[in-house]
């Protein structure tokens, strides 16, 4: 057991009614890489915010080095040696690496003295620890991986030993956070401490030495990483067993619900997006659409809802033709049982400044159950909210809390408990766990199986080749707006890959 | 030399008329940069102006009149500041409000304090800036070419003309090579970078908004105090949007600040002197026409002929800490 570079002790944090930290304890061994872990809004990221000064705890005592300090402000954080890397990354963007690095630390009123003095500090930094970025380059220039570099950087410049990491690899590519994870091994071997915030179980294991749990507000447990696995660490943030993947049966496809012909799609720009696309989508069964984002997926979703109007081509629910190329009507799609849980929920799916409540009949709101006479019953529609609340375990379960404060899963299920519970013959379903939590993850995978075994037809569209391939009876794979290929739920990742990519397609058409 | 005469008086006329340009407009850059739009330099402008005229006239002095400009401008800026800072209010609305305000109560006092119709009492020689004449102008009168620009061009203006024009390379100099500029800029782009480097966004942006009101402060001591011998009700007569049109012009640069107002002081300084005139080709236009002109042709400046005109990223958002 080595000194401790940070204790934390009691540290308790509000927001309003919203109880973030809750009474936490953490302590964190000088030259280590300690892993912080928690699903969205467990409270990560407050917890850090406080130790570098950016909030105030409510109560609670913090120790560098062994010894007590009052971290009021970011400045004190940095005089006591602590350093954070930004999720979203604090640099001003038209601005050079240099004067980046300089800001906030320029030594006298005129910057011309100090300049020498940090291009001198910067090469020295690039050499200890390898790394080399251009001080004149301007940072909207530069890809992510090296704005990051310069984040870190300008920790180093402020003699930081203690470097905090706000998930730093959700805008990397697995290159770039295989570099980061080379950077930080170095930066640890010179004798810094690392702190690790991540939800992502693969980097927790690729590169702590301890990890720390906090499920809810609450610090959990405190592992040691190599005796512990993904399971326990995913059992311990979502408070149980999460089975990563979810069962399903057979499935019993019946008549067809959903008709696609030789549907086309273009763009705003007139470029075609989705090419000449057919397909039967049968009741009982999920089939899905797989490809590299980009691909005409989005645009054949928003198609078939009727908010992109298609070029040309036909669209039958239920036997009965849409009128995709004139004015689809989406509240009328509705009507006929076309349930659309958009992909991007924040723009399309719900309205973030509406009340929880608002948002769960959105789309519905002209449903007599939701009306008095002209205006809306509030009581009903609140009574209507809190039954899906309790069903589909949205929480905090508050009908009044603003949508834009519930966590990106729980917003994810006020859209599915919406759409699922009108009972619709046809669910059409993009990204369905985008920015979702492991746990709610396998809610979510859950209730899309259930519908199926309700007799729904489900078209579902990811990115997620491991969504799809868990959850589809039928998958299809999409490719520059064509679809190249259809195969059974047993494909592999490697076939599919191809096809994604437009290799095998390309054959088989050509067949 | 005829046409030595009329380029003289033009290029002469062009400089009085973008003395309060490039001070307005210098005055928006500060506040801009720091990420606080400002459309209420004209209000600040005009209530300078007024606080100039009215305290020259009592005190019988420039400076008395300047430095009250100066006051004024920086208290209306500081509620500018109040208002969108402190209170994170809309940054339009809060300037609006001031450009109304001011419009409104300048009327009121000069007519309650001087009863004279709109303006205050028509100021001594003493009570404002005269005219400098530079060392060796008449010495030099005689030499070709050299001689008149000199004693014509470069000489003869009001002390607060030289110091519009000497505020370009300085503030060039503030933005660019001082912790003030560095940290202005930063504000104005991103708070949060600002903020996590341990500086508080609140006070940088005050100084900004601080920095502004004394400019404009200058600029309406200047229409008072040496363009005119006295306040007039509505003086400014939309100089402060056209200074905010230059600074946008130059996509807030100190030094193409300079050149829009210049360029928007040529104008107005040749409807001026050709409001009435026949033109060749054209021939007689209308004076309101003429008068137009500078307007005209700022919105097909700012419409087309300046590119993407990029602002402070930052400008006219509040800074919110997340959550």
């Amino acid at each position: 057991m080595g000194e401790l570079a940070i204790e934390l002790k009691g540290i308790d944090k509000s927001f309003g009614l919203v109880h973030a930290n809750r009474d936490i304890n953490l302590q964190v061994r000088k030259g280590t890489i300690h892993g912080i872990i928690g699903e969205n809004g467990a409270g990560k990221s407050t917890l850090m915010s406080i130790l570098y000064g950016f909030y105030q705890a409510d109560s609670g005592e913090i120790l560098v080095d062994g010894r007590p300090v009052q971290i009021r402000d970011p400045n004190a954080a940095i005089a006591a040696g602590i350093g954070m890397v930004h999720q979203h990354f604090m640099l001003v963007e038209n601005f050079t690496v240099l004067e980046n690095v300089m800001l906030g630390a320029e030594e006298s009123r005129i910057l011309n003295a100090g300049i020498a003095k940090a291009r001198a500090e910067l090469k020295r930094l690039e050499k200890e620890y390898a790394l080399e970025v251009n001080p004149d380059a301007v940072i909207e220039e530069l890809p992510v991986g090296l704005q990051q570099r310069v984040e870190i950087l300008k920790a180093l410049y402020r003699k930081a030993d203690i470097l905090i990491l706000d998930e730093p690899t959700g805008v990397l590519t697995p290159a770039e956070a295989d570099h980061l994870f080379r950077i930080l091994e170095q930066l640890k071997a010179q004798g810094k401490t690392i702190i690790l915030i991540t939800h992502k179980l693969r980097e927790i294991m690729a590169i702590t030495d301890e990890v720390s749990v906090m499920r809810r507000g609450e610090m959990v447990a405190t592992r040691e990483t190599d005796k512990t696995s993904v399971e326990e660490l995913a059992e311990l943030m979502v408070g149980r067993r999460v089975l990563l993947r979810v069962q399903k049966g057979e499935a019993q496809p019946g008549d067809v619900k959903l008709s696609v012909s030789n549907l086309t799609v273009r763009d705003s720009r007139g470029v075609t997006m989705v090419d000449n696309v057919s397909f039967d989508l049968r009741a009982g069964e999920i089939v899905g659409i797989a490809g590299v984002a980009g691909n005409g997926q989005s645009e054949l979703l928003e198609a078939i809802a009727g908010i992109r109007r298609a070029v040309s081509g036909s669209v039958a629910l239920n036997g009965e033709a849409i009128d995709v190329t004139g004015h689809a009507d989406p509240a009328e799609l509705r009507r006929r049982g076309l349930a659309h849980v958009p992909e991007d929920r924040h723009h399309v799916g719900l309205v973030l400044k509406f009340e929880e409540s608002e948002n769960a009949i959105l789309g519905y709101h002209d449903d007599p159950k939701y009306r008095r006479g002209l205006l809306l019953d509030i009581d009903a529609i609140r009574a209507d909210a809190e039954e899906k609340i309790e069903k589909y375990d949205i929480r905090p379960p508050n009908t009044r809390l603003k949508t834009a404060n519930f966590s990106g899963g729980n917003q994810q299920k006020i859209v599915l408990a919406r759409e699922m519970e009108r009972d619709p013959d046809v669910l059409i379903i993009g990204q369905p766990t985008r920015g979702v939590d492991v746990g709610a993850i396998e809610f979510i995978h859950k209730r899309i199986i259930e519908m199926r075994d309700q007799g729904k037809a489900v078209l579902l569209v990811s990115v997620e080749l491991d969504e799809i391939r868990a959850l589809s009876d039928r998958i299809l794979v999409m490719f520059a707006g064509r679809i190249v290929g259809e195969r059974g739920p047993d494909a592999t990742e490697g076939e599919l890959g191809l096809l994604m990519a437009g290799v095998e397609g390309r054959k088989e058409a050509a067949e | 030399m005829d046409f030595l005469q009329l380029f003289l008086e033009l290029a002469q006329s062009t400089i009085r008329l973008s003395t309060p340009l490039i001070l307005a407009a210098l005055a928006g850059l500060f506040t801009e940069r720091a990420g606080v739009f400002d459309i209420g330099l004209e209000g600040k402008m005009l209530g300078g102006a007024f606080a100039a005229g009215t305290v020259a006239f009592i005190a019988q002095s420039a400076m008395a009149g300047l430095l009250a400009a100066v006051v004024v401008s920086i208290l209306l800026s500081l509620v500018h500041g109040y208002a969108s800072i402190t209170q994170r209010g809309n940054q339009i609305v809060s300037g609006v409000a001031i450009n109304f305000i001011v419009a409104g109560s300048t009327v009121i006092l000069g007519e309650a304090w001087f009863r004279q119709g709109g303006r205050t009492p028509a100021l001594a020689e003493a009570a404002r800036f005269q005219e400098i004449d530079l060392p060796f102008a008449e010495a030099l009168r005689g030499v070709p070419l050299i001689g008149p620009i000199y004693a014509d061009l470069i000489s003869g203006h009001a002390a607060l003309t030289y110091f519009a024009f000497l505020m370009v390379p300085v503030t060039w100099w503030i933005l660019y090579r001082t912790r003030f500029g560095l940290r202005l800029r930063a504000v104005g782009e991103n708070p949060g970078a600002v903020d996590t480097a341990g500086i508080s966004v609140v006070w940088m942006r005050y100084r900004g908004v601080i920095c502004c009101g004394i400019l404009c402060g200058v600029a309406g001591a200047y229409l008072s105090l040496a363009a005119n011998a006295g306040w007039t009700k509505g003086m400014t007569a939309g100089k402060g949007y056209i200074a905010l049109a230059a600074l946008i012009f130059a996509k807030w640069r100190p030094v193409p600040v300079m050149f829009a107002c210049l360029l928007f002081g040529f104008l107005d300084a040749f409807a001026i002197r050709y409001q009435g005139t026949p033109l060749p080709l054209v021939g007689k236009v209308p004076v309101q026409l003429m008068q137009a002109l500078p307007y005209i042709l700022t919105v097909i400046l700012l419409a087309g002929f300046i590119g993407k005109a990029i602002p402070p990223k930052a400008g006219g958002v509040p800074y919110v800490k997340e959550r």
